[in-house]
C-alpha cells in the first residue's frame, strides 16, 4: 500500500544516527512547543507522541532508557507543572495505562471476557476511602447529619501501608467473586462479571443504611493525603522554579507525586506482566484461551489458573483505586458505573490485548481523545454557538443548536466506535502481541479460529 | 376461505396460551404463599412490632392488602421481560451468541413509539380523540416502534456481527457491546439536536391512566381493592397476542421450521435448501420487532423514558432468559414472568422485611442475583435441556 520510495526513506530513517536524531528532535520540538505554547493541545499532542517514536526506532537499550526517564521524570512533570491540566491529562492516562494493564492480564493472556472490572478498582478506592476519612465516626449518621470537627481514623502516611494492602484485599474480592462463576465459559462469564460490577456499585450507593459505610451517592470526602514535606516543594522550586515560571504550591506537587506514583505502579504492573507471560502461568493462560478442553487434557488447574488471573488483574486495580482515592480526596460511585468498565475494555482492545506497549498505546488514545479532542470539540462548538455562523447549505445558525450536544458527553460513541471497528477490521489491536503475531504469521492461509 | 381455517393449527394457538395462564397463575400462587408465610413468621418478631407501631397494622395484613396490586405490577413487567428475552433467546438458538445491544433496540423502539405520539400529541390529534381513535394511535405507535426496531436490529446484524460469523466467540460479543454503546449515544445525539432534552415523557391520552375496579374484600377492618389500570391491562394482552403470535410462526409455519432448523445446525439447513443468513436475518427482525413493541409498552407503563432505559430492562430480560434456559422459547417465557413476579414481590417486601434496611434500591441486583445462582446451580435453565456448553 505504501509507495515503494517511503518505504526506502522509512528503512533508510531506522539505520544508523537518524533515529537518535529523530527521537531528540522530537522530544525537543515537542518540549520546546509545549514550553511556547502551554495552552495548545497540538503541542502537547507532539511532545507526548514522543513516546512513540521512541518505541518505533530500534536504538540502544540505554539510550532509550535516558530519554524515557527524561521525558517522564523531568519534561512530564515540569511541562505539567507549568500548565496543570497537562499533568491531569499525563495522570489519568497512568491511571488508565494502570487499569488497562492489569484487564489485560484478564482479557488478554486468560481470555475472561471481564465487564465488571472497575469494581476492584471501587474495591480499593473505597477501602482506603474509609479508613483514610473520617467515615468511620460518621458510621452512626445518615449522610450529612454528621457533625464537622470529627477527628481522622488514621493519619495521611498510612496511605502507602494500604497501597500493599489493596493489592491482598482486591486480589481476595477477585478470588471470592471468581470462585463461582469461573467455571463458566466465554459469554456468561462476561454477563456475570458485568452483573458483579453493578452490584458492587448498588452496594457503594446504598450502603449508608443501616451504618453509613459509603456515605451513599454523595460519596466520601475529604480522604487524606500522604505528608508532603515542605523541602520537597522548596526544593522543586530552588531546581525547577525559574523554568516552570512560578511558585510551586504544595497542591501542584502532589499532582506530580501522584503521577509518579501511578508511574512506578505502571512500571511494576509492566514488569511483573512480561515476567508472568513468559511463566508457567503465563503459559498456562494462553493455553486455556486458545482452548480450555485442551488446557485441560495437559493437566492444566483451570480454575486455579484462571483465579490466579482474576486475582492479579484485580490487585492491579486495587492498587489504582487507593491512589485515586488519594489523589482526588473524593469519591463517589459514580466514578465506577459499567461505562468506565468499558472504556478500560476499549482502551485494551484498540492497543491490542495480550500486548503491554499496546495496552499502554490504548489508554493513551483513548484518554486523549477523550480529555483533549472530545473537549475541544465542546469548546470550538460553544464558540460556534457565541458566533453567528451559519452551515452553508442547509442555512442553519450555530447559534441555534441545542446547548445539550456536548462532544465531551459523548464517550459511549467514542468507546462504542472503537469497540465495533477493531472487531472488524483489526481484532489483534494497533500493536498486536508477539505471539499474536506469529499466530498471524503462521496461518495467513487459513482459519483464524 | 374454509381451507383456510383448516390450515390453522389451534392447538398451537392453545398451547402458549395455556402455558402463560399455569406460569402466571403458578408463580403468583408461589410467590404469594412464601410472603404470608414469612410475614406470618416474623409478625411475631420485631420487624412486626414496629410496623404496628408506625402504621398500626399487622404485618400479615399489611402483606395481604398489598398483594393483588403487587401480582398485577410483577405480571405486567413480567410480559415485558418475557418479550425481551424472546429476542435474546430467538438469536441465541441460531447463533449462540448474545446480542448484547438487543437492549438498545429495545430503547429505539420504546422512542420512535413515544416519538410518535408525541409528533400526534403535538398536531393535537391526540387530545380531541375519541376512545376508539386513541387505541388506534397506541397501536399505530407500537406497529412504528416494532418496524423501526425490526429493521434496526437487522441493519446492526448485518453491519456488525456478519462479518465476525467465523471468528472465536468473544468477538461479536465484544462488537455487540460497542453496538449498545453507540446506539445509547446516538438515541442522545438525537434527542439532544432534535429537542435538547433527553427525557421523553408518554403523552397522557385516552383512558390507560384508569383503573378497573374488580371488586372489594373485607379483610378485618379494612376493605381490598381488587383494580387494574387499564395500561396494564394493555401491556398484558398485546404481550399475550404477541407471544401466542410468535410461537405460531416458530412451531406452525414454514418459515418457523427453518428457524429451528437453522437453530439445530447451520450447515444441514443449508444442504437443504435453507438460505441460512436470511432465517438468521429473519430471526434478528423478529427478535427486534417484539423488542421494540416491547420497548412502547414499557414506555405505555412507566410514562418517562430516557437513552438509558433499554440498559436495565435488557440485563434482566437476559436473565430471565438464561433462568428460563437459553435458547428456549417457552423456557424465556417462563423466566420473564418469574423474573418480573420476583423481583416485583422483592421490591414490595424487602424494605418492610428488612425494616428498611435493604429496600427496593437493591430490586436491580436482586436479578444478577438469581442470575449468578442460576448459573451455577442450573446452567441449563429452568426448561432448558442438558446441553453442554460449546467452546
Amino acid at each position: 500500500m505504501i509507495p515503494v520510495f517511503l518505504k526506502d526513506i522509512i528503512k533508510r530513517l531506522e539505520e544508523g544516527i537518524y533515529p537518535y536524531v529523530i527521537i531528540l528532535a522530537h522530544m525537543v520540538s515537542g518540549t520546546a512547543l509545549v514550553y511556547t505554547s502551554p495552552r495548545s493541545n497540538l503541542a502537547f499532542l507532539v511532545l507526548i507522541t514522543s513516546f512513540f517514536t521512541l518505541y518505533y526506532f530500534k536504538t540502544d537499550r540505554r539510550f532509550k532508557l535516558i530519554v524515557g526517564v527524561v521525558l517522564t521524570l523531568f519534561i512530564f512533570p515540569v511541562v505539567g507543572v507549568r500548565n496543570i491540566f497537562y499533568l491531569e491529562v499525563i495522570f489519568q492516562i497512568s491511571v488508565f495505562a494502570a487499569l488497562a494493564l492489569g484487564l489485560n492480564i484478564v482479557v488478554g493472556f486468560a481470555g475472561l471476557l471481564d465487564l465488571g472490572y472497575v469494581a476492584f478498582y471501587a474495591v480499593g478506592a473505597y477501602l482506603w476511602a474509609f479508613f483514610g476519612s473520617q467515615q468511620y465516626y460518621v458510621l452512626h449518621f445518615a449522610p450529612g447529619t454528621q457533625p464537622s470537627n470529627l477527628p481522622f481514623l488514621l493519619p495521611g502516611d498510612a496511605f502507602y501501608l494500604f497501597m500493599f494492602a489493596a493489592i491482598l484485599i482486591a486480589a481476595l474480592t477477585g478470588i471470592l467473586l471468581g470462585t463461582p462463576v469461573l467455571r463458566l465459559r466465554g459469554d456468561y462469564l462476561a454477563i456475570v462479571t458485568l452483573g458483579f460490577g453493578e452490584v458492587i456499585r448498588v452496594l457503594a450507593n446504598n450502603l449508608d443504611k443501616p451504618l453509613n459505610f459509603t456515605n451513599g451517592p454523595q460519596g466520601i470526602t475529604p480522604i487524606q493525603r500522604p505528608t508532603m514535606p515542605q523541602s520537597v516543594v522548596e526544593g522543586f522550586n530552588a531546581l525547577f522554579g525559574r523554568i516552570v515560571g512560578h511558585q510551586v504550591t504544595p497542591a501542584d506537587m502532589y499532582n506530580v507525586m501522584f503521577y509518579l506514583l501511578a508511574l512506578a505502579v505502571i512500571i511494576v504492573i509492566a514488569f511483573v506482566t512480561r515476567r508472568l507471560d513468559d511463566s508457567k502461568i503465563g503459559r498456562a493462560w494462553t493455553a486455556i484461551r486458545e482452548d480450555e478442553t485442551a488446557a485441560i487434557a495437559m493437566g492444566i488447574p483451570l480454575v486455579r489458573m484462571k483465579l490466579a488471573a482474576f486475582a492479579v488483574g484485580a490487585s492491579f486495580a486495587g492498587v489504582m483505586g487507593v491512589l485515586l482515592a488519594g489523589s482526588r480526596t473524593f469519591i463517589s460511585p459514580e466514578s465506577f458505573s459499567f461505562m468506565q468498565s468499558i472504556g478500560v475494555l476499549s482502551m485494551v482492545i484498540l492497543g491490542g490485548s495480550g500486548s503491554i506497549p499496546g495496552v499502554i498505546l490504548g489508554a493513551a488514545t483513548v484518554t486523549i481523545l477523550n480529555l483533549q479532542v472530545l473537549q475541544g470539540l465542546s469548546l470550538y462548538l460553544s464558540q460556534l454557538r457565541q458566533s453567528d455562523a451559519v452551515i452553508p447549505i442547509i442555512n442553519f445558525a450555530w447559534a441555534n443548536l441545542s446547548t445539550q450536544l456536548d462532544p465531551a458527553k459523548y464517550q459511549r460513541l467514542l468507546f462504542g466506535l472503537i469497540l465495533i471497528l477493531m472487531m472488524i477490521f483489526r481484532p489483534e489491536g494497533l500493536i498486536p502481541s508477539q505471539r499474536r503475531k506469529r499466530e498471524l504469521a503462521s496461518d495467513k492461509d487459513g482459519d483464524k479460529e | 376461505m374454509k381451507r383456510f381455517f383448516k390450515s390453522i393449527n389451534i392447538p398451537e394457538l392453545l398451547r402458549p396460551l395455556g402455558q402463560m395462564v399455569v406460569f402466571s397463575l403458578g408463580t403468583t400462587v408461589v410467590l404469594s404463599v412464601i410472603v404470608l408465610v414469612l410475614s406470618l413468621i416474623l409478625d411475631r418478631t420485631v420487624v412486626g412490632q414496629t410496623l404496628t407501631g408506625r402504621l398500626n397494622v399487622s404485618l400479615y395484613t399489611y402483606t395481604l392488602i398489598n398483594l393483588p396490586q403487587v401480582a398485577i405490577d410483577g405480571l405486567t413487567i413480567g410480559f415485558v421481560y418475557a418479550a425481551i428475552a424472546l429476542g435474546y433467546t430467538m438469536v441465541y438458538g441460531v447463533l449462540e451468541f448474545i446480542n448484547f445491544a438487543h437492549s438498545e433496540i429495545f430503547a429505539v423502539g420504546a422512542f420512535v413509539g413515544v416519538e410518535i405520539l408525541i409528533a400526534l400529541d403535538k398536531f393535537g390529534i391526540l387530545s380531541g380523540a375519541s376512545l376508539v381513535m386513541a387505541y388506534v394511535y397506541l397501536i399505530l405507535a407500537i406497529i412504528g416502534g416494532m418496524l423501526v426496531a425490526g429493521a434496526l436490529a437487522v441493519s446492526v446484524e448485518r453491519v456488525a456481527y456478519r462479518p465476525l460469523r467465523h471468528a472465536s466467540r468473544l468477538v461479536p460479543l465484544i462488537s455487540a457491546i460497542g453496538v449498545s454503546f453507540l446506539l445509547q449515544d446516538v438515541i442522545r445525539l438525537v434527542e439532544s439536536l432534535t429537542t435538547g432534552q433527553f427525557n421523553r415523557i408518554f403523552p397522557t391520552f385516552g383512558n390507560f391512566d384508569r383503573r378497573v375496579i374488580l371488586g372489594k374484600m373485607a379483610m378485618g377492618a379494612t376493605n381490598i381493592t381488587l383494580g387494574v389500570s387499564i395500561k396494564s391491562m394493555i401491556v398484558i394482552l398485546s404481550a399475550v397476542l404477541m407471544l401466542v403470535a410468535l410461537n405460531y410462526l416458530v412451531n406452525a409455519t414454514k418459515i418457523g421450521k427453518a428457524i429451528r432448523a437453522v437453530a439445530q445446525d447451520h450447515p444441514t439447513a443449508s444442504l437443504m435448501g435453507i438460505d441460512v443468513n436470511r432465517i438468521i436475518s429473519l430471526t434478528f427482525l423478529v427478535g427486534g420487532m417484539l423488542g421494540g413493541a416491547a420497548g412502547v409498552l414499557y414506555a405505555l407503563k412507566f410514562t418517562r423514558i430516557d437513552a438509558f432505559v433499554g440498559f436495565f430492562p435488557g440485563l434482566k430480560a437476559f436473565t430471565a432468559a438464561v433462568l428460563g434456559g437459553i435458547g428456549n422459547m417457552t423456557g424465556a417465557l417462563l423466566g420473564g414472568i418469574v423474573l418480573g413476579m420476583l423481583e416485583t414481590y422483592a421490591g414490595s417486601y424487602m424494605g418492610v422485611f428488612t425494616m428498611g434496611a435493604a429496600g427496593t434500591e437493591y430490586k436491580d441486583i436482586f436479578a444478577f442475583s438469581i442470575l449468578i445462582l442460576v448459573l451455577i446451580f442450573r446452567p441449563q435453565g429452568l426448561m432448558g435441556a442438558n446441553v453442554a456448553q460449546k467452546a
